[in-house]
C-alpha cells in the first residue's frame, strides 16, 4: 500500500472515530480515550528512535515537557489559537531533539539511554526555574466551557485534535518504516558498523530520526495543559510517559508501526480501567508485572508472536 | 601520484595510545589488480584496512583512491566513492532476510555511482545471490545461516555496493579445503569484472593463488612488497614468520 493511501484510510479512520464518539454521553469516555491516544502518540514516537534505530530514549517525558510547556508559552504571551501551538509544540521539541541527536548520538547503547536520562533532569531544573510558565507553581490555563464549531466541550475538541494526531504519527512512523530510510534505520540496529561500511549514512539517519521522534512526542504533550488545565513541572516530566512509552511498544511489538498502537491501546486501556475500578496508584505496578511477563514469555511483543504464527502457516 | 593507481597509501602512521600500529606504511594497488596483503597476527593488517575505508583515521600520512584524498571522508563516503570491504567476523543485519542483507547496500551505495531504478534493486541483489551460491536461501533469515554461508553473504553485501576496490578481510579463516576454494573461486570472479581485490588471509595456499603481487606487514612496517614467489623467498619474510 503506498504511503498516499495508508494516509487517506487512517485519517478517514480517525475522522469516522472522532465522529462516531459524538454520540457517547459519557463525559469520561473522553478524557480516558485522550489519555490512551496521547500513549498511543507517544508509543510510536518511542518506536521510531528505539525500535526502527535501536537506540532506547529513556527522556520520552521530557520531550512531552517540551511540547506542553512551548503551549504554555504561547498561551502566556497571546492566548494562541490550539493548531498554533500544536504545530509550534512540535517544531520545538523536533529541534531539541536535532540538538540532543548531535550531541548525544556519538554515545552507543547504554551510554546514549544515561545521556537521555540526564537530559530530562537538565530540562526539568530548566522549567521549575522558568517563571514566565509558572516555574515550580505551575501553571493555569483558563478554558471556554464549550468547544468552538458546536461541540458541547472543550474536551471534546482536544479528543478530535488528539484523534487526528494520532493518525498522522502512525502515517509518519508507517512511511518511515517502509522507506529506504527504514531499512538504513534497520540496517543500523542490526549492526552499526556494517552499516556505515554499507554506504549508510549512520550519523544523520540516526539524527533524523531522533528528530522526527521527539518532535512527535512534542506533539503528544501540546495539547497536555488544555487538557488538565493546570499544569506544573512534575506531573508534566512525570515518569509515567517515560516508562509508558518503553512498555508499550515493547508489549505490542517494536519491528511495525503495528506493534506501539496495539502496545498502547492495550496497556492504556487497562490502566484506565484500573484507575476507574481499582485504584490510581496500581498503575505503574501493572506496566511493571506486563512488561516482566512480556519480556520473558514474548520477546517480540504481540506483533512478534503474529509473524511467528504467520511463518508457521507459510511452511 | 602514480599514473593509473586505483588506491594509493602513503606514510600513513596509527597510534593506540603508545602502541604504533602502523608505521609509515606505503601501499597501493591499480586498478583491476589482486593483492594479498600477509602477516604474522597483531601486524596491523586489519588496522590498515579500518584505515583506508575509514573506520579508523589515521594520524599522519595521505589516503588517496582514483586520485582523490578521501583521508577526511566518513566510511559511508568512502564505501559510495567504490571502496567495499568484508568483516573478518561476519556482520550480518540479523533481523532481514539474506535478499535484504544485499539490498543496504544496493540502496545506499551502489546507486550513488551507478545509477538504476529502485525496483531493479531487489533483481540485482538476487543476481549477486546467484554469483555466490546463496539465491536458495535468499528468504531466509541472516542470523540463522551456517559459517561459510556467512562468509559468503560478508562478501555478496561487499559486492552489491559495486565497488572498484573490494577488501576481503579473512573471508576464509575456518573454513575447509572445499570451501575455501569456493571462495576462492568468488573472488577470482571479481577480477573478469574489473574489479580490484585486497585480499588478507592466513591461508598460504589460497593467497599464492590469488595473488599477482603480496605485501608483508610485520609489526605495522611494510617489509616486504612484490610479485608472490620472491616474496615467500624473501629471507625477511621468512624470518618474520619462522624466527631465526
Amino acid at each position: 500500500m503506498s504511503n498516499r493511501a495508508f494516509a487517506a484510510i487512517a485519517f478517514a479512520v480517525a475522522i469516522a472515530i472522532a465522529a462516531a464518539s459524538q454520540l457517547i454521553g459519557n463525559e469520561y469516555f473522553f478524557v480516558a480515550a485522550y489519555t490512551v491516544l496521547q500513549f498511543v502518540i507517544l508509543a510510536t514516537a518511542w518506536n521510531i528512535l528505539g525500535g526502527y534505530t535501536g537506540y532506547v530514549n529513556f527522556g520520552s517525558a521530557s520531550f512531552f515537557a517540551v511540547g506542553a510547556y512551548t503551549s504554555v508559552a504561547l498561551y502566556n504571551a497571546f492566548k494562541a489559537p490550539l493548531p498554533v501551538v500544536i504545530v509550534a509544540g512540535t517544531v520545538t521539541a523536533g529541534l531539541v531533539g536535532l540538538g540532543v541527536g548531535y550531541l548525544t548520538l556519538r554515545l552507543r547503547g547504554v551510554f546514549f539511554a544515561i545521556a537521555t536520562l540526564a537530559l530530562s533532569v537538565v530540562l526539568y531544573t530548566f522549567v521549575v526555574n522558568w517563571d514566565y510558565v509558572g516555574g515550580a507553581r505551575g501553571a493555569y490555563i483558563i478554558l471556554p466551557r464549550e468547544g468552538p464549531f458546536g461541540l458541547s466541550r472543550y474536551i471534546h475538541l482536544l479528543y478530535i485534535a488528539m484523534v487526528l494526531m494520532a493518525a498522522f504519527a502512525l502515517v509518519i512512523a508507517r512511511a518511515i518504516e517502509t522507506s529506504t530510510l527504514g531499512r538504513g534505520l534497520a540496517a543500523i540496529r542490526d549492526d552499526e558498523l556494517a552499516a556505515e561500511c554499507s554506504g549508510v549514512p549512520t550519523l544523520r539517519l540516526k539524527i533524523f530520526s531522533t528528530m522526527v521522534s521527539c518532535a512527535l512526542m512534542g506533539m503528544a504533550g501540546t495539547t497536555l495543559p488544555y487538557f488538565i488545565s493546570y499544569i506544573e513541572p512534575s506531573s508534566a516530566f512525570s515518569l509515567s510517559y517515560a516508562v509508558n512509552s518503553i512498555a508499550m511498544p515493547l508489549i505490542g511489538g517494536m519491528m511495525s508501526w503495528m506493534g506501539p498502537l496495539i502496545g498502547a491501546v492495550l496497556l492504556g486501556s487497562v490502566q484506565q480501567l484500573v484507575q476507574v475500578t481499582v485504584s490510581s496508584a496500581w498503575n505503574l505496578l501493572i506496566v511493571g508485572v506486563l512488561l516482566v511477563l512480556f519480556v520473558t514469555l514474548a520477546p517480540n511483543g504481540i506483533m512478534g508472536w503474529v509473524y511467528a504464527w504467520r511463518r508457521r502457516k507459510e511452511r | 601520484m602514480m599514473a593509473g593507481t586505483l588506491l594509493e597509501v602513503s606514510g600513513v602512521t596509527k597510534r593506540f595510545g603508545g602502541f604504533t600500529a602502523l608505521d609509515g606504511v606505503d601501499f597501493s594497488v591499480r586498478p583491476g589488480e589482486r593483492v594479498g596483503l600477509i602477516g604474522p597476527n597483531g601486524s596491523g593488517k586489519s588496522t590498515l584496512v579500518n584505515c583506508i575505508t575509514g573506520t579508523l583515521r589515521n594520524e599522519e600520512g595521505s589516503i588517496r583512491f582514483e586520485g582523490q584524498d578521501i583521508c577526511g571522508y566518513a566510511a559511508h563516503r568512502r564505501i559510495r566513492l567504490g571502496l567495499a570491504r568484508s568483516f573478518q567476523i561476519p556482520k550480518p543485519f540479523t533481523s532481514m532476510s539474506v535478499l535484504d542483507n544485499l539490498c543496504v547496500p544496493l540502496l545506499f551505495a551502489a546507486r550513488k555511482h551507478e545509477k538504476f531504478a529502485p525496483g531493479r534493486v531487489v533483481e540485482e541483489a538476487m543476481h549477486i545471490l546467484g554469483q555466490v551460491g546463496l539465491e536458495s536461501k535468499a528468504r531466509a533469515m541472516s542470523g540463522g545461516l551456517t559459517q561459510v554461508d556467512m562468509r559468503k553473504l560478508e562478501l555478496a553485501r561487499a559486492m552489491a555496493a559495486k565497488p572498484k576496490l573490494l577488501i576481503s578481510d579473512e573471508a576464509m579463516a575456518g573454513l575447509s579445503a572445499s570451501e575455501v576454494d569456493e571462495i576462492l573461486a568468488l573472488l577470482s570472479g571479481l577480477k573478469e569484472r574489473g574489479v580490484a581485490v585486497i585480499m588478507i588471509e592466513h591461508v598460504m595456499r589460497a593467497v599464492m593463488k590469488f595473488s599477482e603481487r603480496i605485501a608483508v606487514l610485520v609489526a605495522g612496517r611494510k617489509i616486504a612488497d612484490g610479485d608472490p614467489q620472491s616474496v615467500v623467498g624473501n629471507a625477511d619474510v621468512i624470518k618474520a614468520y619462522l624466527g631465526e
